[in-house]
């Protein structure tokens, strides 16, 4: 896997989320999100990223997320859509 | 479930996705075709699905429209649709009973795939010369289909005519799309009104559906939904009316008659059935 490769999905509008799905070329997952309810529901945020990652069997990538107050099933469709898009590309 | 109102809402705004239990309408339409770009359909086809799956709207009619058939697309929008669950899908472009065959088939297949046991119709979109002229064929070819929208953009496009606030360009669009939904005995719905700000013209263009005998109206924006559930909304003497020939109904079913009269006029099957849908439009 190159470490150029990268793949998105979401947008910056209210009430979604935007993943960037980046290659590392280390082992592991690192997660960067920022959100507009952070203080709230960060930590919940970054479970469902997680769960997501998890499920994908993806290492060496860093996930940047950048929520605008996406909904659960929002975070996890914009996840499976990176995730796809960047397995489409390895 | 009431069909007055059908509001499209695009498949790729989580936002609107959200919201489409409070808009009034009385089925939501979540869109994966004209409102989202190319490099957008997966994306669109699965936040729709995480919505059905996980949002669950409640007191709302559910249909997505799919892409159509002659696209790369459709086939995994329908797998994705089925598997999550939704009352209808809409297909849009149709212009034949096989494409309709098609379509039943795909629900089945996608059915037997996912495991799922709920029925899930189909609703057509016909917008082209070819799917007109097909319209009774298209409406009567299985039994999955239970309505047909008239797409007025595209057929007036086809046709090389101009879409008007009045709408006589689709004049006989519309009367021809109707009769061949009610001889098939499946839902006729009317085109959107395209001119958003034009409130006035919206009511004069659903007032001309309800008249013409459409079943409901597609719209555009969610300000249109009040005026259009309001145009297929009986008025309360029409209510009254219908109340009382069932009530007359019964009365001669209970006594034994085959016929009675209500201020002087036969009350027969076709007047019962009137009452029976004004009934159901009042929700009374």
């Amino acid at each position: 896997m190159s470490t150029q490769c990268s793949a998105a999905a979401g947008t910056l509008e209210s009430n979604d989320i935007f993943i960037t799905i980046t290659a590392t070329g280390e082992k592991g997952v690192s997660i960067n999100l920022s959100s507009i309810v952070m203080h709230q529901f960060g930590d919940d945020i970054k479970a469902a990223i997680q769960q997501s990652m998890d499920a994908s069997g993806l290492d060496g990538v860093e996930v940047t997320a950048q929520d605008k107050g996406a909904l659960e099933c929002t975070i996890k469709a914009r996840m499976e859509t990176a995730i796809a898009r960047f397995k489409e590309k390895m | 479930m009431r069909n007055r109102t059908f509001l499209f809402m695009p498949g790729n705004n989580p936002g609107m996705l959200a919201s489409a239990q409070c808009l009034g309408a009385d089925v939501v339409i979540f869109d994966l075709e004209d409102a989202v770009a190319q490099q957008e359909k997966d994306a669109a086809r699965t936040l729709v699905r995480h919505a059905l799956e996980e949002l669950r709207p409640q007191g709302v009619g559910i249909t997505v429209r799919i892409n159509g058939l002659d696209t790369p697309y459709w086939q995994a929008d329908m797998e994705a649709v089925v598997r999550a669950g939704t009352d209808f899908v809409m297909v849009p472009k149709l212009e034949n009973a096989e494409q309709v065959l098609q379509v039943a088939q795909a629900i089945e297949s996608a059915r037997e795939k996912y495991h799922v046991t709920a029925q899930i119709k189909a609703l057509a979109i016909i917008e082209s010369p070819l799917g007109l002229e097909n319209a009774y064929a298209i409406a009567s070819a299985h039994k999955a289909l239970q309505g047909i929208l008239l797409g007025a953009e595209d057929f007036t496009a086809a046709m090389g005519a101009q879409r008007t606030a009045e709408g006589a360009e689709i004049a006989h669009a519309r009367a021809r799309l109707v009769t061949a939904c009610k001889a098939a005995g499946i839902l006729a719905i009317d085109t959107p009104y395209p001119f958003v700000s034009d409130l006035e013209g919206l009511e004069k263009d659903a007032a001309y559906a309800v008249q013409l005998g459409f079943d409901g109206k597609a719209v555009i924006s969610p300000h249109h939904v009040h005026r259009v559930n309001q145009a297929f909304m009986p008025a309360p003497e029409k209510v009254n009316w219908a109340k009382r020939v069932m009530a007359a109904a019964r009365r001669a079913d209970e006594e034994g008659k085959g016929a009675v009269s209500l201020d002087g006029m036969m009350i027969d099957l076709p007047i019962i059935k009137r009452a029976e849908r004004i009934l159901l439009l009042a929700d009374a």
